[in-house]
């Protein structure tokens, strides 16, 4: 019966996407119905052919759904490479403005590819990390079977559906400017129905759990998942100029719009890389170091003080702007709080390892868990440094500020996800061990010395560029045009493209070692004897 | 009164008060006596059922 209805939906969704790539008003909203079309003509066939069919009836309540899991490690290890690709390329676009082809203009140049890097590192490469390894940790610490059966694989394609529009919409200028937020109206509402069955797949693991208490990293990853609904709804509140078309206008008004896109923009950060990935760390590291998390009363402390805390911290973005001031003060003094739950945490999860210290020496993927909290600690005391009004009014605009996001995204959310795969692909493929240790040190250091060659580059720059630009001579005038200090920058470009480049080159060895991982390494004894039924 | 002025003073009155007091327990809950004792079996949830989900008292789920 539900294979009827599923029928009908795919048949009108097709002939809906049909109608629109005809009367499409613009190339990106054309690309994407006839991509509409071809995915629910295909999975209306799909259906088709499984309709009536007998189904097996096995019962999976005694196994974990790890499928699903699979399909996410893969996807987050394939995204995680394209985003760090491309972000090499535009890297390497603002050092050469040659590289901004002439015959790929208004497609493949700086500006059309930048929030494609964006999206694709944060969305694409986090959101995979954070979903797949969301629903390998509740079912894990619940001790019960993800709920909602198949709704899990439709959480998993709906999400890649929703990064493959985003990321040609970008190309094709489908976009409506909001940093981290660009999307137009359509990918915004199938996002917001996908993230609605992720929380109630989530939600339904975490209300059969057979564990009295939900372990604190499920606080955190839920809470991430709450949150950015909330804020992705709200900073989305547009009202297309015609159901045809991409194109579409926000309900909120000038500055109010501002201060709405740095509410969810900085609760990106705060909940997408920080709340989330920290759900990650209380479940990865304990798991590694095979201790409990040094202080469970500190992890909820933490918890708590970081989710009423982050909230208040957006507008730091708006320093000097039309926000009233107490808005951007208000936004000031809670960044600066933010130093203790971000301590808090960074403490807790290093002092996991305590009396395990010597497994840095042995264990790779420890160290390269541990440095990632590390780059936590680092980026979490830089950042309300930066939100400082007077700080701000230096680092503002400038690269510090691109330094600083990258010393935090690449230290910290791609650090902790390398060793949580690194987890993970022996768990899940069920093998003895990761095919080489050797290799995982290579990404380590490769990473590392990328990461310090970005950062330090950035920051060098940064404040060079910020000091250029308040120049003033005796009688008062600017000194330097903004060309100087593109000209300047030139050799701390290069030097941040090449930190790009040593960054991708750990993540390209990263997959051949997971991927030799799976064909090469033993499998697991004890696998070998339990019968798993066929998923 | 406008819905913003009053938002606005709810905002940074009581409501901050509210919050402030519902930290505080939580704080005060987390140190609660007998405490030590359920958070170090929690703390250990990620050592148990690695392979499979607790077999289920009750034909439930």
């Amino acid at each position: 019966m539900l294979n009827y209805l599923k029928l009908i939906a795919l048949g009108l969704i097709t002939l809906f996407a049909m109608i629109g790539a005809s009367y499409a008003r613009d190339l990106a909203y054309q690309v994407h119905m006839i991509l509409i079309m071809l995915v629910a003509g295909g999975l209306f066939l799909w259906t088709l052919r499984r309709t009536d069919e007998p189904v097996s009836a096995t019962d999976l309540s005694l196994e974990y759904n790890d499928g699903v899991i699979r399909a996410g490690v893969i996807a987050t290890a394939f995204w995680g490479v394209i985003g760090f690709l491309v972000g090499v390329v535009i890297a390497f676009q603002l050092a050469f403005p040659v590289l901004n082809f002439e015959w790929a203009q208004g497609f493949l140049n700086f500006g059309r590819l930048r929030p494609l890097h964006t999206s694709a590192v944060i969305f694409a490469f986090g959101g995979n990390a954070l979903i797949c390894s969301s629903l390998y940790i509740v079912q894990r610490t619940s001790a019960a079977r993800l709920w909602g059966g198949n709704l899990v694989w439709f959480v998993f394609w709906g999400y890649q559906l929703f990064i493959v529009l985003a990321a040609t919409g970008y190309v094709l200028g489908g976009t409506q400017s909001k940093e981290y937020a660009e999307p137009e109206w359509y990918v915004d509402l199938w996002l917001t129905v996908v993230w609605v069955a992720y929380l109630a797949v989530f939600l339904g693991t975490l209300v059969k759990r057979k564990e009295p208490h939900i372990y604190v990293a499920n606080w955190f990853l839920l809470s991430f998942i709450v949150t950015v609904a909330m804020l992705h709804v709200v900073n989305n509140l547009t009202i297309p100029v015609s159901i045809w078309g991409s194109k579409s206008i926000i309900l909120w008004p000038g500055v109010q719009d501002a201060m709405v896109q740095w509410w969810y923009g900085h609760n990106a950060v705060g909940f997408f890389l920080t709340a989330g990935f920290l759900g990650m760390m209380y479940y990865f590291i304990p798991k590694q170091a095979e201790r409990p998390v040094f202080s469970y009363k500190l992890s909820i402390i933490h918890f708590w003080a970081l989710i009423f805390l982050y909230i208040w911290a957006g507008p730091h973005h708006l320093h000097y702007t039309a926000l009233p001031d107490w808005a951007s003060t208000l936004g000031m003094v809670f960044s600066i709080v933010l130093w203790m739950p971000s301590w808090g945490g960074m403490i807790n999860g290093l002092m996991t390892l305590s009396g395990a210290w010597d497994k840095l020496r042995t264990d790779p993927v420890i160290r390269m868990m541990v440095i990632s909290v590390g780059f936590y600690g680092m980026s979490t005391f830089e950042g309300p440094m930066m939100s400082i009004r007077a700080v701000n009014s230096l680092s503002h605009y400038t690269d510090w500020t691109i330094g600083h996001v990258h010393s935090g995204a690449l230290g910290w959310n791609g650090m902790i996800t390398f060793g949580a795969l690194y987890f993970l692909v022996p768990v899940l493929w069920k093998r003895e061990r990761l095919y080489s240790l050797g290799l995982v040190s290579w990404h380590f250091w490769l990473a590392t010395i990328g990461i310090v060659l970005y950062a330090a580059s950035m920051w060098v720059t940064g404040i060079m560029e910020g000091l250029m630009w308040r120049e003033v001579d005796a009688n008062g005038f600017l000194v330097n045009s903004f060309a100087d200090t593109v000209a300047a920058k030139f050799p701390m470009y290069v030097v941040r493209g090449l930190g790009g480049v040593l960054y991708l080159t750990g993540a390209i060895i990263m997959c051949y070692n997971l991927w030799m991982t799976v064909r090469r390494s033993p499998a697991k004894e004890a696998s070998l004897s339990t019968a798993v039924p066929a998923e | 009164m406008e819905t913003y002025t009053f938002l606005r003073q709810l905002a940074d009155s009581w409501f901050l008060l509210a919050m402030f007091i519902f930290f505080i327990g939580v704080v005060i809950w987390v140190f609660r006596p007998g405490s030590s004792k359920t958070y170090r079996d929690t703390a250990n949830v990620v050592f148990r059922n690695e392979d499979k989900p607790a077999a289920s008292k009750e034909a439930d789920s």
